[in-house]
């Protein structure tokens, strides 16, 4: 299975996602912003970091880079388009996810690792991960994320909430939301689920001796559902 | 020509830095104030002379890119 992981100026998960990537059987080829085309890919990343500083707005000015065009047409042709943190920021500023990744609610970095519970496993992303909670990293400021009422039923009647923060049994209140993100939201689909944004860092936790090894079961997941 | 944008949040939204500025300015005893809203000011020096030509360039820039109309509104001044 082929893979591509985007870099942008001020990536700075790429290396983290290559070596997940090929640790558990991808072929991974690193993507420079400033290409046109996409290299044949089953799946393309983009990892988390500062894309360009964030400025104006986290995810933006990548959401308009010269290959991000490529990464749409893969997308929109049913392709498998993961975004990572940063990458979830830019798959909402290109609009290919819906909603948008604000500022969190207490203004503070947050840097720890949390409890997520899967939501849909009716997708190739989470289909044979046998657990409901994983155990994730996050590492963001603007991770809280919004939409509008409207958006936010539509998301919910599709089934397109992908992970939820909650504790270690799953439960997903308000309590254990570290961010103030509606619905406790950590990561989203798209409508079709060939796209998968989310806050966590799964490539961080693929190391027992490092951090844990619940990102592993995603990844593992990932190689056989392709 | 110069055309400035103004973005600022839509109301409803919530503004952290809004909060935590309009705290600190009732802590400094600027007792008075109950909301600050912040956003952002652009200045865009535009090689156009028609004006109305160049506004609605403007409003292209700000739909496609300034603004993100999930939480934000803009206004050419």
């Amino acid at each position: 299975m082929k893979s591509s992981v985007i870099i942008f100026p001020g990536s700075n998960c790429d290396r983290d996602m290559d070596v997940a990537l090929k640790k558990f059987g991808f072929d991974n080829q690193m993507v420079w912003h400033n290409d046109v085309k996409i290299p044949k890919s089953d799946l393309i990343v983009l990892p988390g970091g500062f894309s360009y500083g964030d400025y104006l707005r986290c995810g933006s000015i990548a959401g308009k880079s010269r290959i991000i065009k490529s990464v749409i047409d893969f997308a929109n042709s049913g392709g498998l388009v993961l975004g990572i943190c940063n990458g979830f920021q830019i798959l909402t500023e290109t609009g290919l996810l819906p909603g948008i990744l604000q500022q969190n609610k207490y203004l503070n970095f947050i840097c720890k690792n949390v409890f997520v519970k899967i939501k849909n496993k009716d997708n190739k992303y989470f289909k044979k991960i046998k657990k409901e909670v994983l155990e994730l990293h996050i590492a963001h400021n603007e991770g809280n994320y919004f939409c509008s009422k409207d958006e936010l039923k539509l998301i919910e009647d599709n089934g397109q909430i992908a992970v939820t923060y909650c504790d270690r049994i799953g439960n997903d209140d308000e309590k254990n939301n570290p961010n103030g993100a509606i619905k406790n939201i950590a990561g989203i689909f798209n409508k079709d689920k060939n796209i998968l944004g989310m806050m966590p860092h799964p490539e961080r936790m693929i190391d027992p001796f490092l951090s844990g090894e619940d990102g592993s079961l995603f990844f593992e997941n990932l190689i056989e559902s392709l | 020509m110069k055309v400035k944008v103004i973005v600022t949040l839509k109301n409803g939204v919530l503004d952290p830095q809004g909060k935590a500025i309009q705290q600190t300015l009732n802590g400094m005893t600027f007792n008075n104030v109950s909301e600050v809203r912040q956003g952002k000011y652009f200045d865009i020096e535009i090689n156009e002379s028609d004006e109305s030509k160049a506004k609605s360039q403007v409003e292209e820039m700000c739909k496609k890119l300034l603004a993100n109309l999930v939480i934000e509104d803009y206004k050419i001044l």
